[in-house]
């Protein structure tokens, strides 16, 4: 495609905008075509403290507003956190958000804020739980998933990580299958899973709490597929992908001591060198 | 001689006086148990952290002499952990979660008021007979860890190093092992399970005077939440039918590595439906399985055993559930209805193709209430006239129309072929609005 020049002067889009289209999409896929166990009181009170815990971290901090970030926090939130009550729902996006305004080091948030919203109540109540297998294996909405994903995350520029954790955790699933003399169809109906690609495009990609040097990245995904498998086949609880994540989470400020790189902004979603001016 | 490996094979009857208690869901009418279905399994899950229990219930049809359950299990088991429970106990949990058809009586539309009625299913049992055995076998890399004779079954447990051993043991055995069970069996081995093998001491069988095989129960501890289903899938002629009921503290309970869908519940279908409620639940099932490209474990019935509505058999008693394995209720206490036990019933049709991996579980935090539960609402017939009884008569061809396209829409069955049984006329020409006014 060619680009006019006015075009090319113009600051690219955010791509939190994609991320927050694609969520949204999927989110009604899963409520009208998977029967989520999701009510609408539900997701609008998940989405609503999200904000509004935003908009009264962003006033008390002296910052200009931003809702984007928060937005997509409370659309993955409805994705993935199930409750029968309105009351956790809403403790899960106002942890996430207050996450990451009071747990940080080195001007970075530590966590991505959703996922240590959903390890937090999984360990802490019994009332929470992730259905990770209400998406299913149809390798349509896989299909799907993964090409919404990717467009969000070569905008968000951090597609390193996701790809490095699929192709660690692939490994390690069919090197696993290999050895156990399973079928090949086990790790790839492991593989087809709404939820992981849910995980892989839109959580352990997020630019903020990923290592800032691709080297960090790239040990910070293969912890993340390690921590995974160990949750699932040695200790065999549920929420491996999202207990891993968390682990591996607190290991990012040594990394990124170790291996310093550029910081990430989302107002210019590329690699490379940036100068040192992060929001959040 | 050979044995048949069964993995976990069942069926059950419905037996149980059933209370016709007629409530805010309407009057219960019959149930769709288990045995609707041909070579079904079930199994009771109990599970409260890491301690479970796991009761088989087998519909064994044939020569006992040819029956063979083979279930890796993932600890040693002692002979305390193994226990062989009364059939009429799964029965009854059967029954009590089984989908249900439930009727209404439309009132009288000038007055209000109303009626109660019940009816009841038949029952029928399978029988079978006996068997002895033979070991050996250190050089295959065979150990048989323990040994037990409980109630009518002989039971091992095994270990090996390699599943071609085992396989070659079985087979000298006389367990008719599928071709392509060794890879399986080795699968597990190598996940650190072990076997247990159990069949039918004819002699014990005899002394006993069961003429059935009774459910086995294994009592063991483990962070594995799941059914191993592998075994049972090798040498399936067609797909298989398996209930399980999860026995729960907390929650309903659902895979966690497949989808789990809710029946359809709720519709309301033509009355013909009364006396064919089985084929109904069967076509629908076949055409819900479909639906989800034959991936999906499906909810039968999500409730606290504190209660049900309307009950399709009464709730189990304390005692009941202490003997399939919910340690956690005492049978001595003082009777109460806050038993603290949620109980999920999941249906599922699998194989190979759909069913590539065992069925992994988590328990929720969902005590949210669902049953299968089909509704039958009989037109009221009475020749008062006033102006509300008009406007019901009007109204009723519309609504045998609708129900009849949700009976298509649910089961596949041909629509005109249901209008037909519903014996339902051209639809009647409407009256001009303003013949009611003056009326």
């Amino acid at each position: 495609m060619t680009e006019s020049p006015a075009q090319t002067a113009r600051r690219p889009l955010d791509p939190r905008w994609f991320q927050i289209g694609a969520l949204s999409s999927l989110l009604g896929w899963g409520l009208l075509g998977l029967d989520f166990d999701l009510g609408g009181p539900q997701a609008l009170v998940t989405v609503v403290t999200a904000l509004g815990t935003q908009a009264l971290g962003d006033r008390l901090a002296g910052r200009k507003i931003e809702l984007k970030s928060a937005a997509i926090t409370g659309l993955s939130l409805c994705l993935l956190l199930r409750t029968d009550h309105l009351a956790l729902a809403a403790l899960g996006a106002l942890l996430a958000i207050a996450s990451k305004f009071l747990i940080r080091l080195g001007g970075k948030h530590v966590f991505n804020p959703a996922n240590f919203a959903l390890a937090a109540l999984v360990l802490t109540t019994d009332a929470v739980w992730v259905s990770a297998g209400q998406w299913g294996a149809t390798a349509f909405l896989g299909f799907l998933v993964v090409c919404l994903g990717l467009l969000v995350v070569q905008r968000a520029a951090r597609a390193d990580v996701s790809l490095t954790f699929l192709a660690a955790y692939s490994g390690l699933l069919f090197g696993r299958a290999v050895w156990l003399g399973d079928p090949l169809t086990i790790p790839l109906h492991q593989l087809q899973s709404g939820a992981l690609l849910l995980f892989t495009f839109f959580m352990i990609s997020d630019p903020k709490t990923t290592p800032s040097s691709r080297a960090g990245r790239l040990l910070f995904a293969l912890a993340v597929a390690f921590g995974t498998v160990l949750v699932q086949f040695e200790l065999f609880r549920p929420n491996g992908l999202i207990l891993s994540l968390v682990a591996a989470s607190l290991a990012t400020p040594l990394l990124d001591r170790l291996l310093p790189g550029p910081r990430y902004a989302w107002e210019h979603p590329r690699p490379g060198p940036l100068p040192e001016r992060s929001f959040a | 001689m050979t044995r048949r490996l069964t993995l976990f094979a069942a069926g059950s009857l419905a037996l149980a006086a059933v209370s016709p208690a007629g409530a805010f869901c309407g009057f219960y009418v019959a149930r769709a148990d288990t045995k609707l279905f041909n070579q079904a399994s079930q199994v009771v899950l109990v599970r409260d952290g890491d301690r479970t229990v796991l009761s088989m219930a087998s519909d064994f049809k044939g020569d006992v002499r040819e029956f063979a359950l083979v279930v890796p299990v993932p600890t040693f088991i002692t002979r305390e952990q193994i226990h062989v429970a009364d059939k009429a106990l799964i029965d009854h949990l059967d029954a009590y979660t089984a989908p249900r058809l439930v009727e209404y009586f439309d009132e009288n539309p000038c007055r209000r008021f109303y009626r109660a009625q019940g009816a009841i299913p038949p029952m029928s049992v399978a029988a079978p007979k006996e068997e002895s055995r033979a070991d050996r076998a250190r050089a295959l890399g065979v150990t048989i860890e323990a040994q037990y004779t409980v109630g009518e079954y002989d039971i091992l447990i095994l270990s090996a190093q390699q599943s071609g051993g085992l396989v070659t043991w079985l087979t000298e055995n006389g367990y008719q092992l599928p071709s392509g069970a060794g890879p399986v069996l080795g699968s597990y081995l190598k996940q650190g399970m072990k076997f247990f093998v159990a069949r039918v001491n004819l002699a014990e069988q005899s002394k006993l005077g069961f003429t059935y095989l009774r459910p086995l129960q294994v009592a063991y501890e483990t962070p594995k939440f799941m059914l191993p289903i592998r075994l049972g899938m090798v040498n399936a002629n067609g797909p298989q039918e398996l209930f399980v009921y999860a026995l729960t503290r907390q929650g309903r309970v659902e895979t966690t590595n497949y989808r789990t869908v809710r029946l359809p519940s709720g519709d309301e279908l033509p009355v013909f439906v009364k006396d064919d409620f089985g084929n109904f639940y069967r076509d629908m099932f076949r055409r819900q399985v479909r639906r989800e490209d034959g991936k999906a474990v499906f909810l039968e019935y999500a409730w606290d055993m504190a209660w049900c509505d309307p009950c399709a058999a009464d709730p189990l008693s304390d005692r009941e559930l202490n003997e399939l394995g919910v340690f956690w209720v005492n049978p001595m206490m003082a009777e109460g209805p806050s038993k603290n036990v949620f109980v999920t019933r999941l249906h599922l049709r699998y194989d190979n193709e759909h069913f590539p991996e065992d069925l992994v579980f988590q328990q929720t935090g969902d005590r949210s209430n669902f049953q299968g539960r089909y509704v039958l609402r009989h037109p009221w017939k009475g020749d008062e006239r006033c102006r509300e009884a008009d406007e019901y008569r009007q109204g009723l061809p519309a609504r045998f129309e609708k129900e009849a396209q949700t009976l298509a829409h649910l089961t596949g069955w041909d629509i005109n072929d249901i209008r037909k049984r519903m014996k339902l006329e051209a639809p009647t020409e409407e009256q001009p609005w303003w013949r009611r006014i003056w009326e």
